[in-house]
């Protein structure tokens, strides 16, 4: 299995982890994660305006790469998966944005949306197969009661994402209980944490990972899993997270635990 | 029961914009209040999601741009996937800020200011660039 990947900034940065574990173990899984060449940050938030048109064009630029090369293009950060897969679905159903784009980019052929952008999670359930997964854990996770935190990125919209039923979604679930662990859903795990918001105001993220980590808590969870850096460190600097002494880590680092490759 | 008169206020130019930009129909909203039920983020808003709506609804956009509101959602599309009339609150949200942003001197964070978030070892790349975005052009 073949696939161009998409690293995006911080993973390159602050969450070297979550792309380190998630190399090393589809290493160790014989999936070929190739990094494109010239990859642009894509922004972080998906540009919502109709007229917003230079802020889809670095999303662009890699799909059409991966497209290419006739390879699917693989995420591993949430918000870069968002936003490329919004773009994706704008230059195949918004035919102002495509004809705008094309004129800008002015690539060898116009991109229509052909290509197709998948989350290292989808790849694991749809390409890999989470029973095939199960099968090549070396080191169990052994009954630890995890809980899935997805936050918004991947789940919504979710006629644009087609990531999991956005208000009771599984994947992640199904992806613990893989690797041997239990999966223990509780009602806040598809909340959002404030995200970027945290840069202005620190209280309302605070109320809102508070909340999150509490729901959490009561349903006898001890530790987190989630794939997107800003909501690691908006629920690890929760009060709630440091006083029950939950712990935050990203989804590939359980991978590469129960792979041995950690 | 005390009777009040609401006229639209002068900014139609406004109200086109965000038409424009959003591409989502305000008139389509029947207040059922499922947006401000589920809103995440309603601590510091003095307006809340429902009545964003509503005010734009009744021409009113003074009121939606002077409001703390805008600022404090987080764009987390909560109100979009629960909606049952099909109306994107997120992307209206994003128009106000939009029309607040694109007028020159009205930028909420600079480049300059980045070098303080910075200053916390383990703030992640991804929530500067979305801050700049967000609250910058």
């Amino acid at each position: 299995m073949k696939y161009s990947y998409y690293p995006g900034c911080t993973l390159k940065t602050k969450a070297q982890e979550l792309e380190k574990f998630a190399l090393d173990s589809a290493n160790e899984l014989g999936i070929e994660l190739i990094e494109q060449k010239d990859w642009q940050c894509c922004g972080a938030v998906y540009p919502m305006g109709e007229d917003e048109i230079v802020t889809k064009l670095s999303s662009v630029r890699s799909l059409a790469a991966a497209k290419d090369r006739n390879e699917k293009l693989v995420t591993l950060c949430s918000a870069c998966h968002h936003v490329i897969k919004r773009v994706n679905e704008d230059m195949k159903k918004k035919v102002e944005v495509r004809e705008k784009v094309n004129n800008y980019l002015q690539l060898e052929n116009d991109y229509k949306g052909e290509g197709e952008v998948i989350h290292f999670l989808e790849m694991m359930r749809d390409d890999f197969g989470f029973e095939q997964l199960s099968k090549k854990i070396k080191k169990s996770l052994n009954g630890r009661k995890i809980g899935a935190y997805y936050g918004c990125l991947l789940l919504r919209p979710e006629k644009d994402m087609k990531f999991d039923d956005s208000e009771n979604p599984i994947i992640m679930e199904n992806f613990i209980e893989a690797l041997g662990g239990v999966a223990i859903k509780y009602p806040y795990r598809t909340e959002c944490c404030g995200g970027y918001l945290v840069t202005e105001n620190k209280s309302i993220t605070e109320e809102m990972t508070n909340n999150i980590i509490r729901s959490a808590v009561m349903n006898g969870i001890e530790e987190i899993v989630t794939a997107c850096p800003l909501c690691k460190y908006n629920l690890e600097n929760s009060h709630q997270a440091k006083k029950n002494n939950v712990s935050v880590v990203y989804f590939t680092e359980l991978l590469a635990e129960s792979l041995n490759v950690k | 029961m005390k009777k009040m008169k609401i006229t639209p206020d002068k900014y139609e130019n406004e109200l086109l914009q965000i038409k424009k930009i959003s591409s989502e129909m305000v008139n389509d909203c029947m207040q059922c209040g499922k947006c401000t039920a589920g809103c995440p983020a309603t601590l510091e808003m003095d307006l809340l999601p429902h009545q964003i709506i509503r005010y734009l609804q009744l021409g009113q956009f003074h009121k939606v741009i002077e409001s703390k509101t805008i600022w404090s959602c987080a764009s987390c599309f909560t109100c979009a996937a629960r909606c049952p009339r099909g109306v994107d609150l997120a992307k209206l949200m994003e128009a106000i800020r939009l029309i607040s942003l694109r007028k020159k001197g009205n930028n909420r964070l600079n480049v300059e200011d980045v070098s303080q978030l910075m200053t916390d070892q383990k703030m992640p790349q991804q929530a500067i660039v979305s801050a700049l975005r967000k609250y910058s052009k």
